[in-house]
């Protein structure tokens, strides 16, 4: 069993190579495309059947915009997405129905992400009714369940979404997600809108509903504290690439990427006479519109030389297991 | 002032009891607290019940001719019969009272029904174009716009007038001939006269209900919860139908109310001048367009026809702007 076990976990479920996203910027009377924001430039990782991987970066670093592409709610510029050794990025419309089944999406907004003109129990079952599971007793029985597995009741389940504190909503948000009994979900910074003490209930029923159904995350969060709780893996963004990727242990102990140090440094530690020894970037993030030749992090970068602004830095594994896009790091 | 125990049962009790009611509920109490359009949805139903009623509470028929009693006062008893002629009768010796509540049937109808087309129209159209934006929105819109830029009233009479000379233009079906010359109380061929102005009145009024729902789809299609459906499989047609639509009923039903008040008052203009639903067929507007020679020795004759089409224009006004106020999300009684 547990050998089965192990070897389930290494196979890749989501396989994801070069995914690149740039949005057109229009302008002028004719809306003619005269730049483009590159979100997301050739981003390659995989998702281990099982795992929770973690995806942090600062807001506007393409983190949403992944866990979008990967679903396909967006259409990526380019690259590959492999869910189950299917290309979803070539998938036509009736097998990507079929997929939806299989991948899901919490949402970050719980207020915004439900209908306020649906009772709570409808838009649970509202995906099997799209996929026309079972009878219309049967979906609503599966949805009560549904939603007394994320702790709510049978009676909630006629209320509307307004009458729902922000934990709840988001509950209701997991009980949609889990009603079509996928096998991979994003998780869109699914608690950055919540109170604190809301947050760890959230994660918590993450993980609980993680080891039922043996699910596997793509954890999308911008709080690193959280992504350590949660996460098996933990990728870095900066800028539309992806920097560091590696073991949560290995990241959080021994990060070889100085953007992901600077981000570590600037956790907060709770014990007033500890003294942080804290790397201060300097400056802003550029822009997307026209990110920096060679490395993209070298204009903020502690350690940068001459070579990181002219060519940029491959990903690559630069531990077993650990993958980094650094120029410094051997 | 202390609070009492009892006090405090029934702040609970009421915390709940709020927190029970659907969205329509809410709705429902705000409306009823705007007195005017209570006030008016009185009225109407009062009239409304009046003209289902029609066959019962009058005694002539609307082209009951009387040559030799007409313009007969108020109350005149009718001699060889022994009805009353409540209203009197019109030039040609008809009751007005009679062909006032069989017009106010028409004409409601006319109206409803009008209504009732225009919106689906515009709330299909407008969702269409908001939802897939693009050219089917610049071509759907471009197309509204050039018609809301005509001016309406002379292409009205231009459009009616070609349609009641040439009767066969539009093929209408015998079973919505018969459905509506029931609800109009009138024969088929009469039917197809009422059915005609519908389309024309109709044919217009969408437009600017297409629009109204496009600009309440395009801020709907950016919202979270249209993504996650879309993320679950959902199809365009079942976002629109189950998501976009009933998130953007709000402004339609107060377009809607406002409509009727409109479509009321386009019928009586364009049977005024004489290219509406024709005489003998009885409408507010026709009855009223009938006085124009005799107004001036006999002012009761248009000012009978005319209350009517007053009073439901601004009830249908009054009704609409409660509901207006009552379907406001940022107004919290």
């Amino acid at each position: 069993m547990n050998t089965k076990m192990q070897t389930q976990e290494k196979t890749d479920l989501l396989v994801v190579n070069k995914l690149t996203k740039y949005f057109p910027v229009r302008s002028g009377v004719f809306q003619r495309t005269t730049a483009w924001v590159q979100a997301v430039d050739k981003v390659s990782f995989a998702v281990k059947n099982g795992e929770t991987l973690g995806m942090v970066g600062e807001s506007g670093c393409g983190k949403t915009t992944v866990g979008r592409s990967i679903l396909r709610l967006i259409e990526p510029t380019s690259g590959e997405v492999t869910f189950n050794g299917e290309d979803i990025i070539k998938m036509r419309p009736k097998s990507l129905k079929a997929l939806r089944r299989d991948m899901q999406i919490i949402f970050q907004d719980p207020y915004a992400s439900l209908n306020p003109r649906m009772p709570i129990g409808e838009a649970v079952m509202e995906g099997l009714q799209i996929h026309k599971i079972g009878h219309p007793k049967e979906r609503w029985e599966v949805a009560i369940n549904m939603l007394k597995k994320v702790g709510l009741e049978e009676y909630h389940a006629r209320r509307y979404p307004h009458e729902f504190s922000g934990g709840q909503r988001q509950r209701i948000g997991i009980a949609r997600a889990l009603a079509l009994q996928p096998k991979f979900i994003v998780c869109d910074e699914p608690v950055s809108a919540l109170d604190v003490s809301i947050q760890s209930q959230v994660l918590n029923i993450l993980k609980d509903l993680q080891k039922e159904f043996g699910l596997t995350y793509l954890f999308i969060a911008h709080n690193l504290s959280v992504v350590e709780h949660i996460s098996d893996r933990v990728a870095v963004m900066y800028l539309g690439k992806m920097v560091e990727l590696t073991g949560r242990d290995s990241l959080y102990r021994e990060p070889l990427h100085p953007y992901t140090k600077a981000l570590l440094s600037a956790i907060p530690v709770p014990h007033p006479e500890v003294k942080r020894d804290r790397t201060i970037l300097k400056g802003d993030v550029p822009s997307p519109l026209n990110p920096p030749k060679g490395c993209r992090f070298h204009t903020r970068c502690p350690i940068a030389v001459a070579q990181c602004s002219q060519a940029e830095p491959e990903f690559k594994e630069a531990r077993p297991g650990h993958w980094v896009a650094c120029w410094m790091v051997e | 002032m202390t609070v009492s125990a009892q006090n405090i049962d029934n702040l609970k009790a009421e915390a709940i009891s709020i927190e029970e009611r659907s969205p329509f509920q809410v709705v429902m109490m705000r409306f009823v607290k705007h007195r005017l359009a209570m006030v008016s949805l009185a009225v109407m139903i009062v009239i409304f019940i009046i003209t289902i009623m029609a066959p019962y509470i009058t005694s002539f028929k609307v082209d009951e001719l009387n040559v030799n009693n007409y313009f007969v006062p108020f109350g005149t008893v009718d001699e060889a019969t022994g009805r009353v002629h409540y209203l009197g009768t019109d030039n040609i010796g008809r009751d007005y009272f009679s062909r006032l509540i069989y017009a106010g049937r028409i004409s409601l109808s006319v109206a409803l029904l009008s209504v009732l087309i225009s919106e689906t129209i515009g709330i299909l159209v407008g969702a269409v174009s908001g939802f897939y934006g693009g050219w089917v929105d610049a071509i759907l819109m471009r197309f509204v716009e050039f018609m809301l830029s005509i001016p309406q009233l002379p292409l009205l009479l231009i459009i009616s007038s070609m349609l009641l000379r040439n009767e066969n233009l539009i093929p209408i079906p015998e079973a919505v001939l018969n459905f509506v010359g029931k609800i109009m109380l009138l024969g088929p061929k009469d039917a197809r006269n009422a059915i005609l102005i519908v389309i024309i009145l109709a044919g217009f009024g969408w437009l600017s209900s297409a629009t109204l729902m496009r600009g309440t789809i395009l801020s709907l299609r950016e919202q979270t919860f249209v993504e996650a459906s879309r993320s679950l499989g959902a199809t365009d047609v079942w976002i629109i139908f189950k998501h976009m639509i009933p998130n953007a009923m709000a402004p339609i039903i107060v377009d809607a109310s406002l409509g009727l008040a409109g479509f009321v008052i386009y019928e009586a203009a364009l049977a005024f001048l004489g290219f509406g639903i024709q005489d003998p067929i009885p409408t507010w507007g026709n009855m009223l367009s009938a006085t124009q020679q005799y107004m001036f020795d006999k002012p009761w004759l248009p000012l009978v026809p005319g209350l009517p089409i007053f009073i439901c224009s601004l009830a249908f006004n009054y009704i609409g702007d409660g509901l207006r106020d009552a379907l406001d999300p940022r107004l919290k009684l």
